[in-house]
């Protein structure tokens, strides 16, 4: 910082003469704090959101800057959180930033020690293959008394819980059309 | 809901800063206490006797509200002359069948009603489940002994009372308004009740008779014209065995007061993800379609006519009856032009239930090699469901797994990290299964609706792409339908059908992806024939049963009112009244307050000014007020049904409670129930405390496994149970979430809560020689684990049947794996799997263990420690697993069980584990 250092400079000064009398402000600024600027300022773009951990559903504001989320904050628009995040909410910029996030897609063969790469149009093939093959196996036409049952007990599924209602939807829909019931959400849990 | 709810939170500082008192009943003390005007440590899972004792109190002290209570609850109406209670039948109501351990519940009924319907109860759904589920033996993991055939086949799928009340077979009923009729169920309620006195509340729950009155004149004082009481639970209530049972107990305290409907009132069920309540409503749930609809079961469901008619009474009163509507709307949303009035509306593309085809019946189909596939979609059942290692086995017999998440969690990973390849269970080279993992797109990087714990929609916005290979699940399932359609497209087969009549045309955004707005569109309903074809439905009152609407979830229809995306709105709190009707958007109709009719009195007038809140206009001759009333806007407080008229006519102008078949709020539930039309206490599954009410010990419907899996602690005054001194519950931390999927992996809260403990009192850690910040060890009939001890004074003993009782404390957010930045033992792995009838819900928030200090076992040799414990208390297959409580001997103990083998006790072990005989190392004490 090039800002020329004078006994007017003093912080103890500026706290007597600068209407900063507790010294909780301005007086107590040093030029490297005054030379920063806030992610939130220079951000592209402010997008609304919502915490996605608990369901208090407080508001949240997304800063953007070249593609990439810079910043999560509390939205004082929100009447149900007037600006407010708890510790996860604080730090939901690292569940999108988090080096440690997984982004890549992996597999296991059966027997294997290790995971290895593919991509995911391939893996989506696969499942769907599997899909396929696992309802045909495990289908039920009909119970004893030859009562239509009309399903496959061969796949699973269990989530959901912090998905969008979009989402859910669709794999209900799909699930139940294909036949497969064992179909199960967190909210059980 | 300091701790874990912190945010919503500031709402309950705000009001106690305007004079409310808050009250927090809590094993331990949080920062919820901190807070709070009284602490009331209870022991986990006795809460129905501490809240039986204040419907006691309510009662005795005639401290109800009197004109709320005749008006708009059941107080008055009769109950049927074959109603016994429990205290005649030693524990169990009547049309207890102890075979099957479940009940014929049509004794319960209104007199002269006739039998009830309830959503496929036994009463009613003699279904049997013949699939082949309960076929005995085949993995290595599955040893047998699932729940018996025939308690299985008599349970039904479970209730889906969620956006509606049972069915009652007729809308008339008769009714005592002076309440003095013996079989009132204002009479029958008081005398349920009148055990449940102060010393009962401090034989069974170790609160003192001075902080019960405290708890009673503080509810009853803030409750009334002027004033309001709310509740608040979360999974403290529905992690029991009788968890339908404790919600049932607060919803009568409620009512009996007049909290509900009213602003400030209400039972607030706090959820814990983000859009927990969405995926109720619109379920990813066996036994639910959309809206609560129940999924068709065989037999009563094999035609449309016969699905509707069994899960609403055309004769009855209310909104419900008008499921057919809502039905056939969501067949021609998934059908579309292929669901026609002639081939029922493709209603037989529906997949039919047998049974229990929840979560942990899964996971034991998958220890029989009974499922090939499975999807983890955002879930860890490794670490967050009850019994991880019965949910880890179930993993390693599956042949493809698909795992969807943000993180490497250790549902994905298992292959190589579980604890059970140390103790030798599994070998990595030994596993079959096939793992996917796909990395899931974040909140912020996909379009799309939550729906948070007051039932509000809120639109979260696109603000990046997905990194890498992420995906939104809209997407990836999108594309996934995509590629079964054509892998099936040509096939003759009629089974293909459902897949290829399916609507599954969705636009694209402008990133080429499927527009999640046109699912939401979707989900509202549109108008499909007329002059309006083509449009969004409004509210679902435009539903029509003969195929010209469609909408996939009738209690979302309205979000997308006048085309517009009712949840995007964003109208600052500040810019508008204190309800917020333009802040995203509520179900039903953005209705803020549910059956908010109750918050004026049957004339139609406010209950007092301070609280007004909905109310008729006589001017305008319309429902007014701060919230969209919850009733027909029309409908004058004096309108009285024809005689015989169902559905909404059938409804007076002072029934609130619409979507209930009588109008009117149950004290008392004549239908809709498993485990009994009331509510009464029984003990956890695993409990040192005997039973003080009589001898039944726990539920007498509760779902019971009896398998070499999940053997049992002894309880109450059974042989053993010394050897299992201590209850335990386990809950969250501010700082992580759940299992730890979105917690672990993130540097800051990692670092703020970084390692597994328990906590326990100064006496407890006195008793066993436990060291703050050493090691201790807890085991149970399934595992032991290790945690680090927080020696405590935030945990209470409590004084109970002249002994003290100490709790322990677990928080249950870390798991065993290589790939999160913090690590530890997982408390859900001490719980074995018990669940409540009614929902299929695991106890996992109260059983028993002992705690020893120092580390756990390591490797095979953790194995024989814990088989080594079992023994010497005598655990077999039948320890806690008997639904009835058996008469006691000449000693007055529990009769002993037959002691089965307990060879091959070890699960999916290998034959003749290795490893040193499983003594505590005490020395590895930090």
């Amino acid at each position: 910082m090039d800002i020329k250092k004078t006994f007017l400079e003093w912080p103890v000064l500026r706290q007597l003469t600068g209407g900063d009398p507790l010294g909780r402000g301005n007086a107590v600024q040093s030029p490297r704090t005054r030379a920063i600027t806030p992610r939130t300022a220079t951000a592209d773009k402010v997008v609304q959101s919502v915490c996605p951990y608990c369901a208090v559903g407080c508001g949240q504001r997304v800063f953007v800057k070249d593609g990439h989320v810079t910043q999560i904050e509390g939205d004082p628009d929100s009447p149900v959180s007037r600006g407010r995040l708890c510790p996860k909410g604080s730090a939901s910029e690292q569940l999108v930033n988090s080096p440690g996030r997984a982004t890549t897609m992996l597999y296991r063969r059966p027997r294997s020690r290790q995971w290895e790469r593919i991509g995911v149009e391939q893996a989506t093939d696969m499942i769907a293959d599997r899909m396929v093959e696992s309802r045909r196996k495990r289908w039920q036409d009909t119970d004893d008394e030859g009562r239509p049952l009309r399903r496959t007990m061969g796949i699973a599924a269990l989530g959901g819980a912090t998905l969008d209602n979009e989402e859910n939807y669709l794999i209900k829909k799909l699930f139940t059309a294909l036949g497969a019931i064992q179909i199960e959400n967190q909210a059980r849990i | 809901m300091a701790e874990c709810h912190p945010v919503g939170f500031q709402w309950v500082m705000e009001a106690k800063a305007r004079g409310a008192k808050v009250i927090h009943i809590d094993p331990r003390f949080t920062r919820t206490s901190a807070v709070a005007d009284t602490h009331v440590p209870i022991r986990a899972g006795s809460d129905i006797a501490f809240l039986g004792a204040i419907i006691n109190y309510i009662l005795s002290t005639e401290k109800y509200f009197h004109d709320y209570v005749v008006a708009y609850t059941n107080a008055a109406t009769l109950v049927s002359e074959d109603f016994v209670d429990v205290d005649d039948l030693d524990g169990v109501f009547s049309g207890y069948d102890p075979e099957t351990g479940t009940y014929d519940t049509s004794s319960w009924s209104y007199e002269g009603v006739g039998e009830h319907s309830a959503g496929g109860g036994p009463a009613s759904d003699p279904a049997k489940d013949d699939e082949g589920g309960e076929e005995k033996g085949g993995g290595s993991g599955a040893t047998g002994g699932s729940e018996s055939e025939e308690s299985e086949s008599d349970r039904s799928a479970g209730y889906e009372m969620g956006g509606h009340g049972a069915s009652l077979d007729h809308s008339e009923v008769r009714r005592d308004e002076t309440l003095q009729h013996p079989r009132t169920v204002f009479q029958v309620l008081k005398r349920h009740f009148a055990r449940y006195t102060p010393e009962m509340v401090q034989e069974t729950c170790g609160i003192s008779p001075e902080q019960l009155l405290e708890v009673c004149e503080a509810v009853t004082a803030n409750s009334g014209r002027d004033k309001t009481t709310a509740w608040v639970y979360s999974v403290g209530w529905t992690h029991h065995t009788v968890g339908v049972q404790m919600i049932r107990t607060s919803a009568i305290i409620q009512l009996l007061l007049g909290n509900m409907g009213r602003p400030g009132g209400g039972i607030m069920a706090l959820r814990g993800h983000a859009s927990i309540q969405g995926s109720t409503d619109i379920p990813t749930l066996f036994n639910l379609l959309p809206g609560y609809l129940p999924m068709p079961k065989v037999g009563p469901h094999d035609s449309l006519d016969e699905y509707v008619a069994e899960i609403a009474s055309p004769d009855q009163k209310g909104f419900w009856v008008n499921a057919k509507s809502y039905t056939v709307s969501l067949l021609k949303a998934w059908w579309g032009d292929a669901a026609t009035e002639e081939n029922d509306f493709a209603f037989g593309y529906m997949p039919r239930l047998t049974g229990d085809h929840g979560t942990y019946a899964t996971v034991m189909s998958m220890l029989r090699d009974e499922i090939d596939g499975y999807f983890l979609l955002g879930q860890n059942p490794a670490v967050g469901s009850a019994h991880g290692k019965m949910q880890r086995m179930g993993l390693s017999h599956l042949k493809w797994l698909v795992v969807r998440d943000l993180n490497l969690i250790e549902s994905a990973t298992f292959w190589s990290d579980a604890p059970e390849i140390e103790t030798g269970e599994l070998k990595t080279d030994e596993i079959d299964t096939e793992v996917f993992f796909f990395p899931a797109a974040s909140h912020v990087e996909k379009g799309g609706t939550f729906t948070q714990t007051q039932r509000m929609l809120q639109w979260h916005h696109k603000a990046v792409d997905p990194p890498g290979d992420a995906q939104s699940e809209l997407e990836f399932f999108y594309l996934l339908g995509q590629k079964i359609r054509q892998r099936l497209a040509g096939s003759t087969d009629d089974r293909d059908r459902p897949i290829l009549d399916l609507t599954w045309d969705y636009p694209l955004d402008e990133d080429g992806e499927i527009s999640a707005e046109a699912v939401l569109a979707e989900i509202n309903g549109f108008h499909l024939s007329g002059d309006k074809a083509g449009q969004p439905l409004n509210t679902f009152n435009e539903m029509k049963p003969d195929g010209s609407t469609s909408g996939g979830c009738w209690i979302y229809t309205g979000v997308f009112a006048d085309g517009v995306n009712q949840a995007m709105r964003r109208k600052p709190g500040r810019e508008q009244s204190w309800v917020a009707p333009e802040w995203g958007w509520a179900w039903p109709m953005n209705r803020r307050t549910l059956y908010n009719r109750a918050s004026a009195d049957p004339e139609g007038k406010p209950w007092s000014e301070k609280k007004a809140y909905v109310w008729w206009d006589e001017e305008a001759k319309k429902w007014t007020g701060h919230d969209v009333p919850d009733f027909e806007v029309g409908k004058a407080p004096s309108y009285r049904p024809e005689e015989g008229a169902s559905g909404p006519d059938g409804l007076a102008g002072d029934d609130p409670f619409i979507m209930q078949a009588d109008g009117k709020g149950w004290l008392y539930a004549p239908a809709g129930l498993l485990d009994g039309p009331m509510p009464t206490h029984y003990e956890p599954q695993e409990s040192p405390v005997s039973n003080p009410m009589y001898r039944q010990q726990a539920n007498p419907t509760r779902e019971v496994f009896p398998r070499k899996d999940n053997y049992q602690n002894p309880s109450g005054d059974e042989p053993g149970v010394e050897l299992y001194p201590y209850v335990f519950t386990t809950y969250r931390l501010t700082e992580h979430h759940t299992a730890g999927g979105m917690s672990r992996f993130q540097p800051y809260l990692s670092e703020l809560q970084p390692e597994f403990f328990c906590e326990v009192s100064p006496e407890l850690a006195r008793e066993r020689g436990l060291e703050n910040l050493g090691w201790a060890t807890i085991i149970s009939a399934r595992t032991a684990i290790e945690a680090r001890v927080l020696v405590t004074e935030r945990v209470t003993p409590l004084r109970i049947a002249g002994r003290t009782v100490h709790q322990i404390g677990l928080p249950y957010h870390w798991g065993q794996g290589d790939q999160a930045l913090v690590s530890g033992d997982s408390a859900n792995d001490l719980f074995g799997v018990t669940l409540d009838a009614n929902v299929h819900i695991q106890e996992t928030k109260v059983a028993s263990c002992d705690i020893q200090p120092g580390r756990r076992p390591r490797g095979p040799a953790l194995l024989e420690y814990v088989a080594a414990h079992r023994a010497r208390a005598g655990v077999t297959l039948a320890t806690g697993n008997e639904h009835r409580t058996p008469p006691e001997d000449a000693e007055g103990k529990h009769r002993r069980v037959t002691r089965d083998d307990l060879d091959g006790d070890v699960i999916g072990g290998p034959d003749g584990a290795t490893g040193a005989k499983g003594s505590m190392n005490k020395q590895e004490r930090s």
